[in-house]
């Protein structure tokens, strides 16, 4: 066995990790708030992505202008699918949120595929291209440096739930719908406000996913671990979404070198049904009780 | 004016088909389904056949969705367990055509427990993700076992009655369709059956249906049972159909169309299956005849083709659970009732 390269496997594991951890922040923030499984999260990765090539390639704006310009439009799309499409849902059963996100996904991988065709893209370079050593371990390069966005725009998200107001409202939302009305807080309006911050993340994890591995129109099948992420973790935890990113990523990086590459989701799919079995809610998912 | 329907019997209020009018539309309906492939070109036929065959599993998928309240995203995926079982039992043991599209719906039906067991303990969509991780396992298989011949696949010699194959869209259309009518009505008797019922009663409220006696996790199972099962018979009739099965012939998008495909008919009706199945495999066909009448701009508008279909598929399934979320089935109930109640106003 060599320790070595067991310990960089799983460094790089890790650090893809933390992507997922980013991704799957985006789809609890939006059922923690609005009660909705959003499978359309991929999709949404991907359109951020996406708006960030248009405007960096197409237009050669800056690098930091251009993921401004993306977050801005994808925070836009956010509010364009609160309002247009689960906000008539409100009230309806569950189920048929679900169903409007699928139809969703379909939707903007039809849009991209019209507008930017379904070929492989590449993203402009904007991460250092010297390699990272921790110890003697070997890092791609655009793998630390996304690794390290990520957990720094994790940071920022828990900062901006902790103490800004409108996080405030929106854990106060998902805590209890009836109370936060009667405090006073305008709840559809932070409906609208979780689907926008949601896609603001997701655009931003699109934006460090597609720099690592490139882009294209099948982009959402990453949204497919994140829906993984999500359940092994809790779907309404944002611990476990951090934690199961990170055990999800060392769980595939390790299946793809030791078994290949075609046995990557087929691992984070052996998990699911792992979960599945010996702990539903996920590792700190609330257990919920009904009454009739 | 709709009169004389008065009912002096429970049986007679239960039946199937309980009015002389419905029978004779019925009997109109059988009719035209004979006769149609003496007069519809080879092109109709085709679509009839696939037409036939969607509606088998959207059928499906209807009992599990439209009637239980769970989602399947995996229902292309049992359609492929049930098209390999009869590529596999057709080209090495040359059994019965019959008796390999039963086998097909009974491995996709022991493939949807495999899949429920974990998943339908807990409430919730746990099952829809669970599924498309089912999908994703099942191609995998598909192209790496030794017996479904990889990513090549396998080619399927044809159904065969008395000599006679089935070769043609004309000839196996007199297998798809008499299939697909056992199923539908199949479908259609079982929700005047305990089971059924107890299908309904878990979709309405779950707890309620407990507390009634239904055992939740083995009717849950049943219904995915029977979906995944219907799926398999579906894809049997694919696989006689195209007579070629690769691990690319079932992808996630055929899940997603099934799914559309019931909410466009209407969840919950057996008519709504038949319509969301008949629409929605004849959107593609009308896209492609809009496209064909575009006036040719230089470039090729043919590379747009699949992903408008991709888009017109997902707004179908916003546009009508927002607007119309009973589907066509609903449309159509309000013509009915337009003409039952007729010259009065409803």
């Amino acid at each position: 066995m060599d320790w070595a390269y067991l310990f960089e496997i799983s460094l790089t594991g890790l650090a893809s990790g933390g992507l997922y951890a980013l991704a799957a922040l985006a789809f609890v923030l939006v059922y923690k708030a609005t009660k909705v499984v959003n499978i359309a999260i991929g999709e949404m990765l991907m359109v951020g992505a996406y708006l960030f090539f248009a405007f960096a390639a197409s237009f050669s704006l800056p690098i930091w202008l251009a993921v401004l310009g993306a977050m801005l439009g994808a925070g836009l799309l956010g509010a364009v699918i609160e309002r247009t499409m689960i906000r008539p849902l409100l009230g309806e059963p569950p189920i048929s949120a679900f169903m409007v996100t699928v139809g969703l996904g379909s939707i903007l991988v039809g849009l991209v595929e019209i507008i930017w065709s379904a070929d492989q893209r590449r993203l402009p370079e904007f991460v250092p291209s010297t390699p990272v050593m921790i110890g003697d371990a070997f890092l791609a390069p655009k793998v630390a440096y996304g690794a390290l966005m990520a957990f720094v725009l994790i940071a920022l998200v828990l900062l901006l739930f902790r103490f800004w107001r409108g996080g405030v409202a929106l854990r106060a939302t998902a805590s209890d719908q009836g109370a936060a009305y009667m405090m006073g807080i305008n709840v559809p309006r932070v409906f609208s406000l979780a689907w926008v911050v949601s896609a603001v993340i997701a655009a931003l994890a699109g934006i460090v996913v597609g720099s690592i591995g490139g882009i294209s129109s099948s982009m959402g099948v990453f949204g497919l671990s994140v829906l993984v992420v999500v359940i092994v973790g809790g779907l309404d935890s944002v611990l476990g979404a951090l934690v199961g990113g990170l055990f999800i990523g060392l769980v595939e990086a390790l299946a793809g070198a030791y078994l290949g590459g075609e046995y990557k989701l087929l691992a984070t799919f052996l998990v699911l049904v792992v979960v599945l079995m010996i702990k539903p809610y996920g590792l700190f998912g609330t257990h919920e009780i009904e009454r009739l | 004016m709709r009169i004389g329907t008065l009912k002096e019997s429970y049986v007679a209020d239960a039946a199937l088909f309980d009015s002389a009018t419905q029978k004779l539309w019925l009997g109109a309906g059988a009719a035209l389904l004979v006769l149609f492939p003496f007069m519809a070109s080879d092109y109709w036929l085709y679509l009839a056949c696939l037409v036939a065959i969607n509606v088998a599993s959207a059928a499906g998928l209807n009992i599990l969705t439209g009637y239980t309240g769970l989602v399947s995203l995996g229902q292309a995926a049992f359609m492929g367990l049930g098209a390999y079982t009869v590529a596999i039992l057709q080209t090495r043991w040359g059994t019965p055509f019959l008796l390999n599209i039963l086998a097909g719906g009974v491995v996709a039906m022991l493939g949807g427990l495999v899949v429920g067991i974990p998943s339908l303990r807990v409430k919730g969509l746990y099952l829809a993700i669970a599924t498309i991780a089912a999908s994703f396992i099942a191609h995998f298989l598909f192209a790496n076992l030794s017996i479904t011949g990889g990513t090549g696949g396998l080619a399927v010699p044809p159904a065969s009655v008395m000599g006679v194959a089935l070769d043609t869209s004309f000839r196996i259309y007199w297998l798809i369709v008499p299939v697909t009518l056992v199923l539908l009505l199949g479908a259609a008797n079982l929700f005047r059956t305990r089971i059924g019922r107890a299908f309904i009663a878990i979709r309405d409220r779950d707890i309620s249906a407990e507390v009634l006696g239904i055992p939740l996790l083995r009717y849950k199972l049943l219904s995915f049972g029977l979906s995944s099962f219907y799926a398999g018979i579906a894809g049997g009739l694919w696989a006689y159909f195209f007579r070629v099965v690769t691990p690319e012939s079932f992808p996630l998008q055929m899940s997603i169309f099934f799914l559309a495909a019931i909410i466009v008919g209407g969840m919950g009706t057996i008519l709504g299956s038949i319509l969301g199945a008949v629409f929605m495999t004849m959107v593609p066909e009308l896209l492609k005849f809009v496209f064909d009448l575009l006036p040719s701009t230089g470039h090729d508008m043919k590379v747009f083709l699949s992903p408008v279909r991709t888009v017109v598929f997902g707004l179908l399934i916003v546009g009508f659970l927002i607007f119309e979320p009973h589907g066509l089935a609903e449309v159509w109930r309000r013509i009915r009732r337009f003409f039952h109640l007729w010259p009065f106003r409803n």
